[in-house]
């Protein structure tokens, strides 16, 4: 036994899948202990913010101020505000005015305004150039008026009675504010999704969700596929042929199909994430059972089993002592792709909007579902599908990962 | 002597058909035997002629396809687990292939302690059972100290078949069916363990059907020889007459087969 499990450690795959597993297991099971916040909280007055460290506009104009002079700070100031859309229009523009296209740089920006500045002439006629695009040129130039100026900001605050403004500070272009004296800021590390509510977080719980209806869906699987196996394969006669017709009708029935029509009537309100779970496992037994039962019949005749009855052992007895520890290692193996599968099954179930209510816990398949169902993929906001799929991905590659590792332990025939 | 005889097996019109149809094989056919108390009886065949088959059967440990088995006179009943653990009191076996006979994920001691359950000694204290197992090891010289707490993997297959011999030592059982128990294991084994066989038959007085393709081998140990081709007992009678005086032409040629280092057995050519 032991020795076994030091073999299944020396295995490079299963160490790397378990690895990847239990880290994602660490993540799942600490990060809650650190953030106490509910997943669903709804952070974001908004859409898909994207990933980044928010800060307080408020509080950095209240914390103490810092005056730092900086060379580049204009520079950078303008390469930030300036979109690529504007520096295309304005390199278009230079060009109709007979510029040379390779003289010109987008992506220096100082050269660029440098050359805009010299030759920019509203009243200048650009062949081809329509009305609304030379207006949009003239509020471009405005707005880079603006972006150069030198001059500070005025704070003001409004007078409650006469509405009048009372100006109560300056913020010059060379105040800084220290980002650890300002009050309020929040790394959201992957955005918001589409109801504004932090990815992270709900990504966090959404895996060790997604992992627990795995879990569930798996043991059930197994053990319900575990069980059938081994009565058809060990009493055999009518019981095998009885057991056998079932597990052929539901092979004939795609499980997913089964799982679709399943979760469509228990009803939306019906649906918790344990009950998918079960439902998901009561679908996935078929194979388990199908290969249990093949092993058993091969084992079943074996002299080991002949001498346990010979030695008066009741059924029971002989199906765990000299049959289950034979396949101990197969079902284990069975359990994991059940698991991965399980999951797999939940996020196609939930894609298709069948999965848990939504109004508990988020689920791998969920985030799937809401990213899609706004429109994450079109609108490019990665971050609100590609976390849930790579966590889903990793899962499962980690699981096969282990399964293989496995057998090449108990499969000798697979040896490296 | 041959008046007091008690047939204590016998089967009549035996019948094992596997499959169905095209691919079935009757692997066991019309099998009649009569075993008397206390004797070593051979079942000899070539590979594939339906001697495990017939073992298994009489041991009931596959279903026969049609016939009886009687024991002691009577039909056999091993219908309820009680009554087959009764019959199992009384019927025992060796397998022909010792590596797989031993559930590889106990310890060996279980197979012993299994055996002392069985014979009501359940209640024993510690120390009583490790006496028993240490005579029973002793009996087929083991010492029971280097195999206790070891796996059965951790044994040479000559060990194992002496420690199935010891189980019977334990079992006492009325009939020992061995099947081929010396054919997967090295010669020089070979003599120990059929010594130790005979020794046991001696201790306990018990009924051997001793099944072996070797028929110088069956000449050696047995009173009566039954001669197995193809399912079909083709051949009986007692060790003498059968190998000395063979009349059926399956008989001659297993015993024209049986290479020359057998031949200071094969009496034939005396
Ligand atoms: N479980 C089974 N299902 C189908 N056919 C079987 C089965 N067991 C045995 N047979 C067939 O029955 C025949 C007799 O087999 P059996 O094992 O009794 O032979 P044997 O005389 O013991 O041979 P060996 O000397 O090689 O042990 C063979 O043709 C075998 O293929
Ligand atoms: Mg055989």
């Amino acid at each position: 036994m032991q020795h076994t499990l030091r073999q299944i450690f020396r295995s490079g795959k299963f160490v790397v899948g378990f690895s990847i597993f239990a880290a994602i297991l660490l993540i799942v099971t600490i990060y809650p202990l650190l953030v106490r916040e509910s997943p669903l909280t709804i952070i974001g007055q908004g859409t898909f913010f994207p990933p980044g460290i928010y800060v307080s506009v408020y509080d950095s104009l209240t914390s103490p101020r810092y005056t730092l002079q900086l060379d580049d700070a204009a520079a950078k100031r303008l390469a930030s505000r300036l979109s690529d859309d504007d520096r295309l229009a304005m390199k278009e523009w230079l060009v109709g005015a007979g510029l040379l296209e390779s003289e010109i740089d987008t992506t220096d920006t100082a050269r660029l305004l440098g050359l805009w500045e010299a030759t920019y002439d509203p009243a200048k006629r650009i062949p081809g150039l329509t009305n609304a695009k030379r207006n949009y040129y003239v509020r471009l130039d405005a707005s880079l008026d603006g972006l150069l100026a030198t001059e500070g900001l005025s704070l003001a605050t409004k007078d409650p009675q006469t509405g009048a403004l009372i100006e109560t500070g300056q913020v010059a272009q060379t105040d800084y504010a220290n980002v650890s004296q300002v009050a309020n800021l929040r790394v959201l590390a992957l955005g918001t999704d589409n109801f504004g509510r932090d990815v992270l977080t709900e990504l966090v719980t959404a895996t060790g969700v997604s992992l627990q209806i795995g879990i569930v869906a798996g043991l059930v699987a197994t053990l319900i596929g575990l069980t059938l196996g081994l009565l058809a394969g060990y009493v055999g006669g009518l019981v095998d042929d009885v057991i056998t017709f079932v597990t052929n009708l539901f092979i004939v029935i795609p499980s997913f199909v089964l799982l679709i029509l399943i979760s469509f009537s228990i009803g939306q309100e019906q649906r918790g994430a344990f009950t998918i779970a079960v439902v998901i496992g009561l679908t996935g037994w078929v194979w388990t059972a199908r290969a249990v039962r093949a092993q058993v019949i091969s084992l079943r005749n074996r002299d080991h089993v002949n001498l346990s009855k010979l030695s008066g052992h009741s059924i029971f007895r002989i199906i765990v002592a000299d049959i289950l520890p034979y396949i101990a290692s197969y079902v284990v193996m069975a359990l994991i792709l059940q698991i991965s599968s399980a999951i797999l099954a939940e996020a196609g179930l939930s894609i298709l909007g069948l999965g848990p209510r939504t109004t508990d816990v988020p689920t791998l398949g969920q985030m799937m579902n809401w990213a899609f169902i706004y429109q994450a993929y079109i609108l490019g906001k990665w971050w609100a599908y590609l976390p849930a799929l790579a966590a889903i991905a990793l899962v499962s590659f980690s699981m096969n990962l282990m399964n293989t590792g496995l057998d090449q332990v108990f499969n000798p025939a697979l040896r490296e | 002597m041959a008046i007091t005889k008690q047939i204590c097996l016998s089967t009549s019109g035996l019948t094992k058909i596997f499959g169905f149809g095209r691919r079935q094989t009757v692997a066991v056919d019309h099998v009649d035997l009569n075993l008397y108390e206390g004797e070593v009886v051979s079942i000899v065949g070539e590979s594939g002629s339906g001697k495990t088959t017939l073992a298994k059967i009489l041991l009931g440990l596959i279903n026969e396809t049609a016939g009886d088995v009687f024991f002691q006179g009577q039909k056999r009943d091993i219908s309820s687990h009680q009554k087959r653990q009764e019959y199992w009191r009384n019927i025992q076996a060796i397998f022909q292939d010792p590596f797989s006979s031993y559930n590889i994920f106990n310890k060996i001691d279980s197979v012993l302690l299994d055996c002392i359950n069985m014979r009501g000694g359940r209640g024993l204290a510690r120390a009583a059972k490790v006496e028993l197992m240490r005579e029973a090891c002793s009996f087929v010289n083991l010492k029971f100290e280097e195999l206790t707490n070891k796996y059965p993997f951790e044994l040479s297959g000559g060990q194992m078949q002496r420690l199935m011999i010891a189980r019977i030592f334990l079992l006492k059982p009325k009939i020992l069916i061995a099947d081929e128990p010396t054919s997967m294991i090295d010669a020089c084994s070979r003599a120990t363990i059929l010594d130790e066989l005979m020794k046991l038959r001696d201790e306990i007085k018990m009924t051997i059907i001793f099944i072996t393709h070797d028929i110088g081998l069956a000449y050696y140990v047995s009173d009566q020889v039954y001669i197995m081709e193809r399912g079909k007992i083709v051949e009986s009678g007692s060790a003498d007459e059968v190998i000395l005086r063979p009349r059926a032409a399956y008989t001659q040629r297993l015993i024209s087969d049986v290479p020359k280092i057998h031949e200071e057995w094969d009496l034939s050519t005396v």
